[in-house]
């Protein structure tokens, strides 16, 4: 220990007293006239202990300051929809799926943590996601995961990814959530900067929705669940109280989040069954900003104020001191706001589950949050000082100097295979390539069944969920996102994005109808970022508004980059579709032996940002897909008419890799092998390997091929016959070109991730 | 009167409720058991659903061992009462000495989740009788530390009696002698790592063959062990 | 021949699950007295009879392999031939 135990503690008598004791405010990431501001609202200077509350609110992180003035567009721009219960702003969005069911859904990131921890980064990424959908009063049902890595063969890869899938999974399969599915990508772009996105989803009946207001004068503040140790005390109370302490060494060094998913699945047991006893008025979890964020944003979303007795916080460690317990972020803790009547039977349903409550504080009209500390005023503020009042910040932003030169490199002028030969072996290489290879060695780590609910997972476009059992109502998710596309061109890389994760989940029969984002950026000092995040959060608004499905939360990282190398701009678009009977959800497969395959869309020459062009030349440039929003709705009508009936047998969406992957996946995840013509005329490269969007490749059975046609002629949806299932037909038979047997795309296509990672 | 068969919530428990949809489609009655509770409510047979009781803390199912309704659940088990055990139900049955044998760490040290094939190898069990020798069925295997492992005096002896109750086709785990799950001496206490209570619905599991398992315990109930 | 043993602990401010859920059980054996658990690592290292700098290696095989020095220390003993 090196911080002396008899120094006063920093109270707000003390701060009165020394107006001009200097603080440590550049050092906590807060500019000079962001201090000042605080003096201003304060009226003095701030303790110790308030300083850390507001460089920790007004962190990028926390007050969204960059982000802010864009994100509007969701709100300006969302559709109306009856569906809506609960939207931005909240810890998650919450949509009706029928008169008695709601659900709450929400990605975000946990990337820096995971590239210094991977284990527990992604661990407690996932911990982090499950207690936003808690906080709206859902029970979580399930977790998906968006991950992208830096190159395979590249040696820290194979320290960062085991330990991510290690953490979701230990995490996940601990707390008892089925992962329905998700994406990994590989990207030298990623090296130093892993994008761990984790979204979570959670049922509830509509009438059990919570709220984070902390109203009532009189009402308990209840802390539920694990203890407050160091953990990932960001070196923000330190720094605080830096000057305050001569010797600046020891403990400064920040601490990793340990999660416990044990403690967690109690927290989600106990606080379903305060919720159902409503004995809860306000809830709120404990997040990256801990106490400070739960108290201030209860405390400012209520309508008086609150006091809390700080050293009633039970704790692991011995010696933190009131800045130091307002900053932890210690996981599994939930801030509750209970009428007083009621809190000794929340205290006693804790108990019987094993877990820790304690009341720390109450709710007043006083309009400040007061903190205490042994009976020492430490905080005093108004609370939407730092939830709702941080600074905004209109950042420069204007286009990159290099787009119009990438622009006209074109992978349209790359060379390409020209024998069947070569196209053979093109197929295979792109079947074998870390983006499309086969996934089960990460997502095996994953329990899919627990709850008896998952009716589609990995490797499925989209995971469907069951939520009542009765009735067969369910849900289907994806998340997508494509860096290459949004490096390219932001604003339609992002509506690619969204445009997959809707066919994704119209893929298998649902009807999407809501969306969750996770925006990973580099710095939003970098005016070109800057441009690169408007134009994206202007693409998925447009989108979303053309769609008319609303935006309804998500999540912003910046500063995902080294040095002055940004990421690609990746926004990860997560659509949720509802299904009146996941009975008739669509599968993925090659359905009976003579089913008609055939390819719904139009596929032109579009090769920039393929998958092709990155596995074989190494080359990103030129414009991407085009995006025809109209198209994708139609499409998704369609399939989601035909959903069940007995004229599709199954369908897979057409993504990176095109055609050629489709087919290879298909064939892989079936018994039956596939006899493809090529429509007379196409050039058999083009059409196997181009990406363009808006594509679904079809099973449909014997005899209801007419049917198919005439319902996609009346939608004005191009259709084409590509061939036939066969159980007597081995891989891959491309009529005139080449033969690949099930053996040979398997061996490609298998067991690529262990052996690349050096398993 | 319908079988009524208790399934135990530990902290930690996870596939409780998915057990309690198997007994419920299977046509018993399931029964909420807490492990804090030293009672079983007179059920007719005891279930210890799968899950990370206790955060899998030390050992799988070595805390669990400890708990109030495990003395009870030993108590009942010894006078004949069926008891089933999956995954970490499983783990508890053998900590508790009610089965012999420990689970470890997979072979290859990863948690995996696959559809198991498995041999039924016997139908002299309270949870087996509908079943045939030699039916192959398909229940999903999703575990961490699923390996089975005893000296081989012991596998000698299980083999020997007939106790050997599933044997993996593939083996997932690097089992011994391909042990998915063993029975006492009774035939009335049976573990088992694969979950047939996920495999009792064609549109949610590999297969519907888990049904077959509480189907057994029912017959059993009514007619006693086959012998 | 040298004989190594390199304890693994997480570092103080880790939270221990393990432990703290061993701790939770305690008092079902009737101990009641106990203020905290944690759980480690214990790793034995036997080297070659004629093994050079054997505490230094040690030290590297801990530092690299053994313990992830973001959540975790170690300790290295030598026990005598």
């Amino acid at each position: 220990m090196t911080r002396d135990l008899n120094v006063a503690v920093d109270t707000v008598g003390v701060a009165d007293a020394t107006p001009d004791e200097k603080q440590p405010w550049a050092e906590l990431g807060l500019k000079e006239d962001e201090y000042q501001r605080i003096r201003e609202v304060l009226g003095r200077r701030p303790t110790q202990s308030e300083l850390a509350m507001y460089s920790i609110m007004w962190s990028e992180h926390c007050s969204y300051k960059s982000s802010k003035v864009h994100l509007r567009q969701f709100g300006e721009k969302n559709p109306r929809t009856p569906r809506l219960l609960a939207g931005i702003g909240e810890n998650a969005g919450v949509v009706a799926i029928d008169d008695h069911i709601a659900v709450t859904f929400k990605v975000e990131s946990h990337n820096h943590p995971s590239y210094v921890e991977p284990k527990q980064g992604a661990a407690t990424g996932v911990g982090g996601i499950i207690r936003d959908i808690i906080a709206m009063g859902a029970r979580p049902i399930a977790v998906m995961d968006s991950l992208r890595f830096g190159a395979i063969d590249h040696p820290d890869t194979a320290r960062v990814l085991p330990g991510v899938v290690d953490g979701i999974g230990h995490y996940g399969n601990c707390v008892g959530l089925p992962n329905i599915g998700g994406e990994t990508y590989f990207d030298p772009c990623y090296q130093g900067n892993p994008l761990v996105n984790a979204l979570s989803v959670g049922v509830m009946p509509r009438s059990r929705l919570q709220s984070m207001q902390a109203s009532g004068t009189g009402n308990i503040v209840i802390l539920l669940g694990a203890k407050t140790g160091r953990d990932g005390i960001g070196g923000v109370s330190v720094l605080a109280s830096a000057t305050f302490s001569e010797s600046g060494e020891g403990d400064a060094r920040p601490s990793v989040q340990v999660g416990d998913p044990f403690t967690e699945k109690l927290l989600i047991e106990v606080c379903l069954e305060l919720f159902d006893a409503g004995l809860v008025v306000g809830v709120q979890d404990l997040g990256g900003a801990g106490l400070t964020c739960a108290l201030s944003e209860t405390a400012a979303a209520g309508d008086g104020g609150m006091h809390v007795d700080l050293e009633l916080v039970p704790l692991r460690a011995e010696g933190m001191e009131p800045q130091d317990i307002l900053a932890s972020e210690s996981q599994e803790r939930m801030l509750l706001i209970v009428d007083p009547a009621k809190a000794e039977e929340v205290l006693a349903r804790s108990r019987r589950w094993g877990l820790l409550a304690t009341a720390i504080g109450t709710v007043t009209g006083t309009g400040r949050l007061v903190v205490d500390f042994h009976g020492q005023t430490v905080v005093d503020v108004p609370p939407k000082s730092l939830a709702d009042e941080g600074p905004v910040y209109n950042r420069p932003f204007t286009e990159p100097n290099d787009l119009g030169l990438i622009a006209v490199d074109r992978a349209e002028t790359l060379p390409r295979p020209a024998t069947d030969e070569e196209i053979r072996q093109t197929v295979l290489d792109m079947a074998a390539s870390p983006n499309l290879c086969d996934k089960s060695w990460i997502t095996e780590q994953y329990d899919s069944s627990v709850f008896g609910n998952t009716v589609l997972g990995a490797p499925h476009d989209a995971g469907v969920i069951r939520l009542d059992e009765r009735t067969g109502v369910g849900i289907a998710i994806s998340l997508d996102g494509n860096g290459r596309f949004a490096r390219l061109d932001p604003y339609h890389g992002a509506q690619l994005a969204l445009a997959e994760a809707y066919r994704n989940v119209a893929v298998t029969g649902a009807t999407p109808i809501a969306v969750s984002d996770c925006l990973n950026f580099g710095s939003p000092e970098d005016p070109h970022v800057m441009w690169q995040f408007e134009r994206a959060v202007t693409g998925i608004a447009d989108g979303c508004q053309k769609l008319g499905i609303p935006v309804t939360g998500g999540n912003v990282s910046f500063y995902n980059q080294t040095g002055r190398e940004a990421i690609h701009p990746t926004p990860v678009i997560g659509v949720l579709g509802v299904i009146d009977d996941v009975a008739r959800r669509i599968p993925l497969g090659l359905g009976r032996t003579g089913d008609t395959i055939a390819l719904i869309g139009t596929t032109l020459e579009e090769l920039s940002g393929s998958e092709w062009a990155q596995v074989k030349h190494g080359h990103l440039g030129g414009v991407p897909p085009k995006v025809d929003l109209d198209h994708e709705m139609k499409l998704a009508e369609l399939l989601g008419r035909l959903a069940g009936t007995e004229q599709l047998a199954a369908a897979h969406d057409l993504s990176e890799g095109g055609l050629a992957q489709a087919l290879v996946e298909a064939i892989c995840h079936s018994g039956l092998g596939a006899q493809i013509l090529l429509p007379e005329g196409a050039d058999p490269f083009t059409y196997l390997f181009s990406e363009s969007s808006g594509r679904v490749l079809v099973v449909i059975p014997r005899g209801q091929e007419l049917a198919v046609r005439t319902a996609c002629e009346q939608r004005g949806l191009p259709i084409t016959p590509l061939g036939v299932t066969d159980a007597n037909t081995d891989g891959l038979h491309l009529r005139d070109h080449f033969d690949l047997t099930r053996g040979d795309l398997e061996a490609a296509w298998k067991g690529r991730i262990g052996s690349r990672l050096g398993e | 009167m319908t079988a009524r068969i208790g399934i135990v919530t530990f902290p930690g428990s996870l596939d409780d409720r998915d057990a309690a949809r198997a007994v419920h489609l299977a046509g018993a009655e399931p029964v909420a058991l807490w492990h804090d509770d030293a009672q079983i409510h007179g059920v007719d047979g005891v279930w210890l659903p799968g899950g990370f009781s206790y955060g899998d803390a030390l050992r799988c199912g070595a805390i669990a061992r400890f708990s109030q309704v495990m003395d009870t659940v030993k108590a009942a088990a010894g006078q004949g009462m069926p008891v089933i055990g999956v995954c970490n139900g499983f783990q508890m049955l053998c900590e508790s000495h009610l089965l012999p044998g420990a689970l470890v760490r997979n072979a290859h040290l990863r948690y995996r989740n696959r559809p198991a094939r498995l041999r039924v190898e016997t139908d002299r069990t309270a949870w087996t009788r509908l079943y045939e020798p030699g039916n192959e069925v398909v229940f999903p295997a999703k575990h961490g530390e699923g390996r089975y492992v005893a000296d081989e005096a012991v596998l000698d002896r299980l083999e020997g009696e007939g106790r050997v109750v599933f044997r993996y086709l593939d083996n997932p785990n690097g089992s011994m002698r391909d042990i998915a799950g063993v029975t006492n001496e009774a035939g009335n206490v049976v573990g088992l790592m694969p979950h047939p209570e996920h495999a009792v619905e064609a549109l949610t599991g590999p297969s519907t063959d888990g049904l077959g398992i509480v189907a057994s315990v029912l017959a059993h109930l009514s007619e006693g062990v086959r012998r | 021949m040298a004989r190594v043993v390199v304890d693994v602990m997480l570092k103080s401010e880790i939270l221990d699950p393990q432990g703290e859920a061993v701790l939770g059980a305690l008092p079902r054996l009737g101990v009641n007295d106990v203020a905290s658990v944690r759980i480690g690592k214990r790793v034995e290292i036997e080297f070659d009879q004629n093994a050079q700098n054997v505490e230094e290696q040690s030290r590297v095989i801990a530092d690299q392999l053994l313990a992830n020095p973001v959540i975790e220390s170690f300790t290295v003993s030598i026990e005598a031939a």
